[in-house]
């Protein structure tokens, strides 16, 4: 029986948003988390993917404390961490959760050599030693593929390929040996014949070390790939979750099964036919209470119109979907 | 695995060294394609010799009874005082029988001495004040740069004034002033804005996450990325402060016993400025000293923004 | 007699660091009415080729030689004048992130009414009803017309810039990465709406993407680059089935898909290779599997191994997938 890692209860985010065309002032949010659950196992990669805008970033970034619940709550290792505030808890939870970022190309500050950003976090958990820190920033480095780390230690991050500046990311966020980590678009921006060796990486570090990742993508054959469990958003909701061959091989929620009809095959002779969905992305500000993929939905019926955004609800097997039609 | 040893088969201080020579190597390369940079410096670089051979000649070929900056007097020319240029006195004679060369040469350092200074004291406040305006925001925030509002709005001149008849107002008091009334001025607002674009890097983000505190981030991440810019505005900083001290002493507001700004009032004071064309040698070596180190200061500034804002790199 | 025909395209880009060799030996041919894709990785050069297409060259670039045949006629050697006609009219170009380059000052549609005056002699009523028919074209409601690009989400943008582009009839379009800032639901809208319009009006199209699910769907015709080079041309149905370069058989194992088996993906080894000193022989050589001791030193020949499939490699593969 695997143990849970990480947890969210009702976790939800709202951006006030400042309208400055009306006179009168309404108070708008946009809803980027709304009312999220879902569980990580421990050793599991869990998938999160959506549309851009969907909230992705914001729940990543609400579980590494960058960002905090307008309300819910959020457990790591059935401890509420919304309820850390500073001092010894802090720092025990920022060694244990650590994110990787979406942009290799921003994330690094390009003053720092590579040894100065790996090493970093090390300073800052209080390994005084500088031969200790050397060597742990070598062990990292060659784990991530970049060797001999001597060479690579004291170069720049313009000095870099983008693949090898990812590496660099993710060294840094592996250095403290993290338990948790977001995974941020971590592939988005590089190029298909290094993307497939990242995500090895990435499964790699998850053998040695027995990490848990979210791993946030708005790209499904790759959460595919990397994903034992997924989580579709839509508009901050989650609108299906399930392991991930049977959310790709049967959605069940209309918007998803939009989402995978839309995905180009890399097979010049299957016919794919179009997504069914209505009208354009709207943005999550201070959505109508019915079920948010209503206005797009090509299967809305009566019932949807009337009621409120439906439960998120086990069909079987652990595959729960948020939608009237599916029972 | 790969063994525990200490990769670096060089000490780390080495390396570092070689980097920080290495980069400086590139933007020097940068600074001297600006040409205009480079200009700045020799004109600087001329004024620190003036500076560094007055006392070498004071101590070798002039007569500190007649040569002296402040209270030397030619005897050989009584009666003919202000002098025109002559073998003795390359650049004549002020009206009390003073060496103009000398007095130029010795208040270079003074003028180098409150440029610098007040720079530097304006460079650091503006900095500290600006990377913590932007990373903290609010309350902190506003309070600044409200304070730079009315700091940039209040009239300097007439502070000044009012400042001297309380204090006797030398050299470093100067230097000290000027510095912090331009560090909590406009400069806090540049360079708020510069550590702003900084500060929505995620690099921060990461460095958060890491566990950095927000002393940590100011310090490594921050400051360093607005230290180039801060740099740039120490030189436009020299000029004005050099500039603000020949006005203030033009108009005898200083305790300041020679300057460039004190020559020309020696010059006003005793009448001689009226007569155009006529006491040249009274007013146009300071004055055009003070142009030129000005000017100088802000070549070397305009060199340094090419090497900077890498916008304005051509490629 | 094919639409375009390109033989022999080099240009190179002059750096301080040296000559960036983005343009190499490239040749194919488009015929009228047909869709082409060109696949390749970042910095391959894709871009840099419809460039040269256009001459649309920024300054420190250097046409080296090879030709530019639109319909028989050699577009690297007509005066400026007749190019510019030829430029819109006859080929026209969706550029990389041009939805970002509308300019938010200005309403969308005039616009594109200013960019179809400049080179069309007609009155500014007749460039709106035109306008107005191209959004139609493109699936875009007449009413935001009259709008500011802010009022228009990232798809709309992109439909309103490849109305600009169909504005003068083109013969053949140049579509840059069409569709890669945008969201999968809103790429496919778009595709689907470029086909139509495509079949519509019997233009040939040029995709360009670094995205080989892209092209597998739109092109029927594709050409793999890699550091500068041509290296694969031919019917894209073949060069799925039977890759031939072992670039183009190591970028289709690297590709994901949700359709299908669940295979283990395989990244490349070693480094993209660096434009100002390209590998001798064949640029792919320090990453292929299959290279021999050929490979590092003489350029392989681009020649067809089976009819209308091109390749440039010492040891093409063949019947593996
Ligand atoms: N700091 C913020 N202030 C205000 N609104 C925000 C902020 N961060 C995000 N948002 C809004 O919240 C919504 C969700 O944003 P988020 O970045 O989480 O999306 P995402 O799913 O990560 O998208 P992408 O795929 O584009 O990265 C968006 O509408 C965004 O505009
Ligand atoms: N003006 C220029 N001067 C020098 N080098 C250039 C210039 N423009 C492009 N390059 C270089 O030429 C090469 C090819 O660039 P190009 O823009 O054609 O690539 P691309 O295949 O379109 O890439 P992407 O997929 O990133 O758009 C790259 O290595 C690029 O760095
Ligand atoms: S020519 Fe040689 S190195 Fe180049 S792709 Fe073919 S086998 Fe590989
Ligand atoms: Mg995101
Ligand atoms: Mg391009």
């Amino acid at each position: 029986m695997m143990s849970t890692i990480l947890q969210l209860q009702n976790v939800t985010k709202l951006f006030p948003v400042k309208q400055r065309t009306f006179a009168l002032k309404v108070r708008q949010f946009v809803h980027a988390v709304d009312m999220v659950n879902f569980a990580v196992e421990t050793g599991e990669i869990f998938g999160l993917v959506g549309e851009s805008g969907c909230g992705k970033t914001t729940t990543g970034k609400l579980i590494v404390k960058l960002y905090e619940p307008t309300s819910g709550k959020i457990f790591l290792d059935g401890q509420d961490i919304t309820l850390i505030r500073s001092g010894a808890a802090l720092r025990r939870f920022r060694r244990a959760v650590q994110m990787i970022f979406q942009d290799p190309y921003e994330s690094l500050n390009p003053r720092f050599t590579i040894f100065d950003t790996i090493a970093e976090p090390l300073e800052i958990h209080g390994v005084r030693s500088l031969s200790e820190r050397e060597a742990q920033v070598a062990e990292i480095l060659s784990q991530v593929g970049l060797t001999p780390p001597e060479t690579f230690m004291f170069r720049y991050p313009h000095e870099l390929s983008g693949g090898q500046r990812q590496r660099v990311a993710i060294a840094r966020a592996m250095v403290i040996r993290p338990r948790f980590v977001v995974a941020d678009e971590p592939t988005s921006m590089l190029d298909v014949s290094v993307r497939a060796g990242v995500m090895e990486l990435l499964l790699e570090l998850r053998r040695d070390f027995g990490v848990s990742y979210l791993y946030i993508t708005h790209d499904l054959a790759v959460a595919r790939y990397m994903c034992e469990r997924l989580a579709v958003m839509y508009l901050g909701k989650i609108v299906e979750l399930g392991s991930t061959e049977v959310v790709i091989q049967t959605p069940l929620h209309p918007y998803t099964q939009a989402l995978l009809a839309a995905v180009p095959v890399p097979d010049p002779t299957y016919k794919r036919e179009p997504p069914q969905i209505k009208g354009d992305v709207i943005a999550p500000i201070n959505p109508p209470p019915q079920c948010r993929f209503l206005p797009r939905c090509p299967k809305a019926q009566e019932v949807c119109a009337r009621s409120p955004h439906p439960p998120l609800v086990d069909v079987g097997g652990g595959h729960f979907v948020s939608c009237y039609l599916v029972r | 695995m790969i063994p525990r040893r200490n990769v670096g088969i060089e000490p780390l201080w080495k390396i570092r060294a070689r980097l920080w020579a290495r980069s400086l190597r590139k933007n020097w390369g940068l600074f001297w394609e600006s040409r205009i940079g480079p200009l700045g410096l020799a004109i600087i670089l001329f004024f620190v010799l003036l500076m560094v051979a007055h006392p070498i000649l004071m101590a070798t070929v002039w007569d500190p009874r007649v040569y002296d900056p402040v209270v030397g007097f030619d005897r050989a020319m009584v009666g003919r005082h202000p002098a025109p240029p002559s073998w003795a006195h390359p650049l004549g004679t002020d009206p009390i029988g003073r060496d103009i060369l000398s007095q130029l040469m010795w208040s270079t350092r003074s003028e180098f001495a409150l440029g610098v200074t007040s720079a530097l004291i304006t460079v650091v406040i503006g900095t500290f004040i600006g990377a913590v305006c932007a990373y903290f925001g609010g309350v902190v925030d506003t309070f600044f740069m409200r304070l730079a509002d009315l700091v940039m709005l209040f009239p300097f001149i007439a502070l000044l004034m009012v400042l001297r008849s309380i204090v006797t107002l030398d050299l470093w008091r100067l230097a000290l002033v000027m510095g912090v009334l331009s560090g909590f001025g406009g400069i806090t607002i540049i360079l708020k804005a510069q550590a702003l674009t900084v500060k929505v890097k995620p690099y921060i983000e990461a460095a958060k996450v890491a566990g950095g505190s927000a002393f940590h981030i100011i310090r490594r991440h921050i400051v360093p990325n607005i230290m180039p810019l801060s740099f740039l505005y120490m030189m436009f900083n020299v000029t004005g402060a050099v500039f603000t001290e020949a006005v203030l002493s033009y108009f005898g507001l200083l305790d300041i016993r020679m300057s460039w700004g004190i020559m020309i009032h020696t010059a006003e004071s005793a009448g001689y400025l009226g007569a155009f064309g006529q006491y040249w040698w009274l007013w146009a070596p300071p004055g055009a000293a003070i142009t030129l180190l000005c000017f100088a200061f802000y070549l070397v500034g305009r060199g340094l923004d090419t090497v900077v804002n890498p916008r304005l790199r051509k490629r | 007699m094919p639409l375009l025909d390109v033989r022999n395209l080099t240009m190179h880009y002059v750096t301080k660091m040296g000559d960036v060799h983005a343009v190499d030996d490239v040749s194919f041919m488009i015929e009228a009415g047909e869709a082409i894709g060109l696949v390749g990785e970042s910095g391959c050069g894709k871009t840099s080729i419809a460039l040269t297409l256009l001459r649309l060259l920024p300054d420190n670039a250097r046409f080296l030689g090879g030709q530019v045949l639109f319909e028989g006629k050699d577009l690297t050697h007509i005066p400026e004048e007749e190019m510019r006609k030829i430029r819109w009219r006859g080929i026209s170009m969706i550029f990389q992130a041009a939805m970002n380059s509308l300019n938010p000052v200005y309403r969308v549609g005039d616009q594109i009414i200013e960019a179809i005056q400049n080179h069309l002699p007609i009155s500014y009523r007749e460039a709106k009803r035109r306008v107005s028919e191209l959004f139609e074209l493109v699936g875009l409601p007449p009413e935001v017309i009259d709008r500011y690009p802010h009022e228009y989400s990232g798809g709309m943008k992109q439909r309103a810039v490849i109305a600009m582009a169909l504005a003068c009839d083109p013969k053949l379009v140049i579509a840059d990465e069409p569709t890669t800032a945008l969201d999968v639901i809103v790429q496919d809208h778009i595709l689907r709406r470029i086909d139509e319009v495509r079949k519509k009006l019997n233009m040939a199209m040029m995709y360009i993407s670094h995205d080989i699910a892209v092209i597998a769907e739109v092109s029927q015709r594709l050409g793999v680059m890699y550091a500068g080079c041509l290296v694969e041309f031919g019917d894209t149905v073949t060069i799925f089935k039977r890759p031939a370069h072992p670039y183009t058989v190591a970028l289709m194992s690297a590709f994901p898909s949700i359709k299908g088996e669940k295979r283990k993906l395989q990244g490349l080894p070693g480094e993209p290779p660096d434009l100002l000193q390209p590998p001798l022989g064949c640029r792919f050589h320090p990453r292929c599997a299959y290279a021999t001791a050929i490979c590092a030193q003489r350029a392989p020949r681009y020649e067809e191994i089976e009819p209308g499939h091109l390749v440039a490699c010492w040891n093409p593969r063949s019947g593996r997938a």
